[in-house]
């Protein structure tokens, strides 16, 4: 589903991605993981295509195309979502208005028709039991005055309605407690099946409780540096990121990833 | 049309040619009231340079330019006249051609307690119930347009809601420009409201052509004790056009007035605010916003005189500024000796389409009281790229992202107005605006 080969990135001329393997098959979910500052949400970002991110090398090809050549809202019509770290807050949009022109352009380009008014609100109103977020959310401005939890369910919503093939979640975990961290988890598990894969970056393990991961990168200045199943997280709670081989001397950075 | 003829010459000779036939003339106090506007006109003129009230608009432009006002109402099709209303209920609804009053046009469905009337009309009719009013709010000694509009006042609005008398349904002036060219129109308006009256007028400025005509309005609203007005003031003229508005307010105790301003058409646009609150709990709220693109040029310039305590001033202005354009504000807040606990605030925020678009704020306190609440902020911005981004990430293209945004920072004035049947109307005319102002950007 994805692949990405060698992936070099910049942001605002600052070189941050360093060569990044990682093969995503649909089904998998791969968690991130790897110390503040390493280039997780650049990776994230990257994915999306944020402006100011350059890729200066490498490959990112998602169901066969070239994501480079696609503009943020291409890729988004093409099934990939970021669920940002830092949800954007959005004065005079609201929820409402963004969810449903979200999900009518996906619609649109994939040739289906357009959700009419009544199925739409009945389609989300089911997301948001699972999310448990409050109705009277919906019709705020998108994210304003939302409490941390509030945004982080909020993506999660979106999340949900969208259905995206590739979610990619960037530390949706950190800052919740555990009530609204099994609803995130609930979220990228109901999501999971043959077709949808998942990029899990979290800073700390605890997810990986509620979702468990197929794999698991350790991504350190730019590369992944190690590679493994779930217990490789167990590793990490136990032993922190010091015992991790930098990229200068890391042989196994690739290992199991794409696997 | 001599070659040396400017603006000056060119209205003072307007007004030797019509000084008879100008309405009221057959009162002594009408009379002196013009002659002496005209003296003011001849001695201050326009400001053409080194004033300060007129630092950012240059008026030179206008002042090689001629105008002559109708001497009759061009005739409009009442269909050209309804489609140009903003309010779809039947009203009270005076309308006006060229600043000329348009009997045929308009509709007096009025509730009671309230006069409105052509001001000219009444002026042979009632001119005792002007008198103590007219001319008494604004200040004609400086430059500027007061002076001119005073001299050569030839129809507006009359409205007097008396006392304690609430009117829910609106009442609509309707200014249609015909849009011919060199066309001069000198709009006068006087709304009373008296003690315990309560109104809402909505001021409607429409051009059915696009030549460079030139318009000024003085506006004397008096709002007596404990009563209220909402005025909104829609302005959509030609895009040669020149308009030039001057509100002049006064205010007694816990008297409100809400102004909402909404200026999307003109060349040249200039809003000059004055409001002298003189009685204790007496409210006045100034919000604007202004759309402009290409090479217009919008400037708000505000005046608040605190002059007892506990009056509180709102001013909350917003523009959107594409191509070339140009938007200005100037609130000047005067707190009073002794008028203390006076509360004032004012914003002035600006979105900035393209890289040659620019916007001026300057705010200026001046506070001669200790114990008062005074706050003032401006912000230029251009489109919040994260907030772009993330529509993008939800499959939003770039354009539509864009042009939700915009919308957004205008759609906060819209939504302020306490008004409702406008809102619809003015969102579709303000988003008509934005898309015709091509959001594609120039950034
Ligand atoms: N806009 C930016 N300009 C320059 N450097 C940046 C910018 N954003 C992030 N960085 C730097 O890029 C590096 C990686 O950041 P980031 O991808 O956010 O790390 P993580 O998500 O793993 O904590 C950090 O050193 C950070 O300081
Ligand atoms: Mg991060």
């Amino acid at each position: 589903m994805l692949s990405i080969k060698n992936l070099h990135a910049q942001v605002d001329g600052k070189q941050i991605l360093n060569g990044i393997e990682l093969e995503v098959k649909p089904g998998e979910v791969h968690a991130i993981m790897g110390p503040n500052g390493s280039g997780k949400s650049t990776l994230a970002n990257v994915l999306a295509g944020r402006d100011n991110y350059t890729v200066t090398d490498g490959e990112l090809i998602y169901e066969g195309k070239n994501l480079r050549e696609l503009a943020p809202e291409e890729r988004a019509r093409e099934g990939v979502f970021l669920a940002f770290q830092y949800p954007v807050e959005i004065p005079g949009v609201s929820n409402i208005y963004l969810l449903k022109a979200a999900l009518n352009a996906q619609r649109k380009h994939r040739g289906e028709q357009e959700l009419d008014a009544i199925d739409f609100i009945a389609l989300v109103k089911e997301k948001m039991k699972l999310v448990e977020m409050k109705e009277e959310l919906l019709y705020r401005s998108v994210n304003e005055g939302f409490s941390g939890g509030e945004k982080k369910r909020n993506e999660i919503l979106q999340m949900m309605v969208l259905e995206p093939k590739l979610a990619i979640l960037d530390e949706t975990d950190s800052g919740l407690d555990i009530d609204a961290l099994k609803v995130v988890a609930q979220g990228v598990n109901s999501l999971r099946s043959k077709e949808h894969a998942v990029i899990l970056v979290t800073h700390y393990q605890r997810l990986l409780d509620y979702i468990v991961p197929d794999y698991v990168h350790v991504l350190a200045q730019g590369k992944i540096v190690k590679s493994g199943g779930r217990e490789l997280a167990l590793d990490l709670e136990k032993r922190g990121y010091g015992w991790i081989d930098q990229p200068d001397n890391a042989k196994s950075a690739t290992v199991g990833a794409g696997s | 049309m001599s070659a040396t003829e400017d603006f000056k010459s060119s209205s003072c000779r307007d007004y030797g040619q019509h000084e008879a036939t100008l309405p009221g003339q057959q009162l002594a106090w009408i009379r002196s009231l013009r002659g002496d506007a005209l003296e003011q006109f001849k001695t201050h003129g326009l400001p053409l340079g080194g004033d300060e009230a007129w630092k950012y608009t240059d008026l030179k432009a206008l002042n090689r330019r001629t105008f002559e006002v109708a001497s009759q109402a061009p005739a409009i099709e009442p269909q050209q006249a309804r489609t140009q209303s903003l309010i779809e209920a039947p009203c009270a609804r005076l309308v006006f051609v060229d600043g000329l009053f348009a009997r045929a046009l308009s509709s007096a469905s009025l509730p009671v307690g309230v006069s409105v009337a052509s001001l000219a009309e009444t002026l042979q009719t009632d001119a005792a119930a002007l008198e103590g009013r007219l001319g008494q709010q604004v200040e004609i000694a400086q430059p500027g347009f007061s002076a001119l509009n005073t001299a050569l006042m030839a129809d507006g609005a009359y409205i007097c809601v008396h006392r304690d008398t609430p009117v829910s349904e609106p009442i609509e002036l309707l200014f249609l420009s015909s849009g011919s060219p060199d066309r001069a129109a000198h709009v006068r308006n006087l709304f009373v409201l008296e003690s315990g009256a309560s109104a809402v007028v909505v001021e409607n400025h429409a051009a059915l052509g696009d030549g460079a005509y030139f318009t000024d309005i003085v506006s004397e609203i008096f709002i007596d004790e404990h009563a209220s007005l909402q005025h909104y003031k829609v302005q959509r003229d030609g895009v040669q056009a020149f308009h030039f508005a001057g509100t002049h307010i006064r205010q007694h105790r816990n008297g409100h007035y809400v102004a909402h301003t909404v200026d999307l058409g003109g060349r040249l646009v200039r809003n000059t605010v004055s409001a002298s609150l003189a009685g204790e709990g007496a409210e006045c709220t100034l919000n604007g916003l202004y759309v402009a693109s290409g090479r217009q040029h919008v400037d708000h310039h505000t005046r608040i005189d605190h002059l007892v305590p506990h009056a509180i001033s709102r001013e909350q202005y917003k523009g959107v500024l594409d191509g070339r354009a140009r938007g200005i504000f100037s609130g000047r807040v005067v707190v009073h000796p002794h008028a203390q606990q006076s509360d004032a605030q004012q914003a002035h925020d600006s979105l900035l389409l393209s890289d040659d678009a620019e916007a001026d704020s300057r705010p200026q306190l001046e506070i001669y009281a200790d114990d008062v609440k005074c706050s003032h902020g401006s912000t230029v911005g251009q489109l919040d790229d994260d907030a772009l981004f993330y529509l993008r990430a939800r499959g939003i293209g770039l354009e539509h992202g864009r042009e939700l945004l915009v919308r957004a920072f205008a759609a906060g004035v819209v939504a302020q107005m306490q008004f409702e049947p406008l809102r619809a109307r003015l969102d579709q005319l303000v988003g008509e605006k934005l898309a015709a102002a091509n959001l594609s950007g120039t950034r």
